[in-house]
């Protein structure tokens, strides 16, 4: 487990590190996942190894590691009243949009390569 | 120890405790642990997400108690922290997913552009439709991704910080709560295609969500996320300007 979050923790460092010193506009947790991506493809670890291990409990508590921002989002909801009517439209309108969409369509494409693959 | 010693002394300790990290972290838990049972005793209802409800009544026991934001994050930065290794986490998930995304490269490279482009034109469009001037239409274009970027966009293109680093998490937990009912509703069975669209939409919480769905909707949750995250991090600036 120790071993498994200090690989999570060290790719976490390097992918900050270098989106700090390439002033990347992208979390250093995001390019740490990609790095991490990089050496599971290359070292391919048993599903026992420490790194799978430590990742599979991490996310399986990954709801309750974004409860503290969500409450700073109630402390500051009087800036939010300001714009109730833009928030209400401005906000569910461009989520609801972007969740269909996606869906809409990728789930052609989808179902067009996987029929595909049972004809073969 | 008289009966009036005891309670100053137990007011004296309680007030120090609260001041430590265990007030912050023993809160959450104890108040997540409960919004689970509530969860599960009311058969899973959507609008009971446990992330949502845990969120509330923490929330409304502060507000109850008195006891400020500040002083619940001496415990609650514990949990924020974990958030960044539980990021690189999301590589697992990824990789195990590996032959299914490439199989399917085509549909996630045209669902998350073409997704994360409606999201952030249309959020544009509506704001200054509505009247919001361009620092609100920068603060809200940004909004589908998480967190760092969301801030990091709306600052470059002049929005309030505070309203953008609120909005992603506002969107998440919306996706959380909402974004398995919507694909029910348009039956989207396919977990890759809802796993996408969740992930473009509903970033970091609504992927806590595709994951507790599945292992495969986790996984194309994940990597819409990231994805979509880097497209509206090199993107949201050229909408801006072609908005403005």
């Amino acid at each position: 487990m120790i071993e498994g979050l200090l690989i999570l923790l060290l790719c976490q460092l390097a992918g900050t590190l270098a989106a700090d010193t390439l002033h990347l506009p992208i979390p250093g947790a995001v390019l740490g996942m990609l790095l991490l991506l990089g050496l599971l493809a290359w070292r391919r670890p048993a599903e026992d190894a420490p790194v799978m291990t430590a990742s599979h409990h991490l996310l399986q508590h990954l709801p309750l590691l974004f409860v503290p921002a969500g409450v700073g989002v109630v402390a500051v909801l009087g800036l939010i009243g300001e714009h109730r009517a833009l928030m209400l439209v401005g906000f569910v309108v461009p989520w609801l949009l972007g969740l269909v969409v996606t869906a809409g369509v990728a789930a052609p494409l989808a179902r067009r390569l996987t029929d595909k693959e049972d004809a073969r | 120890m008289n009966a009036a010693e005891l309670t100053d002394s137990l007011t004296e300790a309680w007030d120090a405790l609260l001041h430590t990290p265990l007030f912050g972290v023993a809160l959450t838990l104890a108040v997540a642990v409960l919004s689970r049972r509530l969860w599960l005793a009311a058969r899973q209802t959507a609008l009971l997400t446990p992330v949502l409800v845990t969120i509330v009544l923490v929330a409304a026991f502060l507000a109850l108690t008195g006891i400020d934001y500040e002083t619940y994050m001496i415990g609650g930065s514990y949990l924020t922290f974990l958030l960044g290794p539980a990021t690189v986490a999301l590589a697992v998930p990824l990789y195990r997913a590996g032959p299914d995304i490439r199989k399917l490269l085509l549909p996630v490279a045209v669902g998350v552009t073409v997704g994360s482009l409606t999201a952030m034109v249309s959020a544009v469009l509506i704001v200054r439709a509505m009247g919001g001037d361009a620092a609100l239409a920068a603060t809200f274009a940004p909004k589908s991704a998480t967190t760092p970027i969301a801030m990091a966009v709306a600052d470059a293109g002049g929005g309030i910080v505070s309203l953008a680093a609120v909005l992603p998490v506002l969107t998440g937990v919306l996706g959380a709560v909402f974004a398995p009912w919507v694909l029910d509703r348009l039956r989207v069975r396919d977990p890759r295609v809802r796993g996408l669209a969740i992930g473009v939409s509903s970033h970091g919480i609504g992927t806590a969500r595709a994951l507790a769905e599945g292992p495969k909707t986790g996984a194309f949750s994940a990597l819409a996320m990231a994805c979509s995250g880097v497209l509206t991090a090199l993107l949201a600036p050229l909408v801006l300007a072609m908005t403005g």
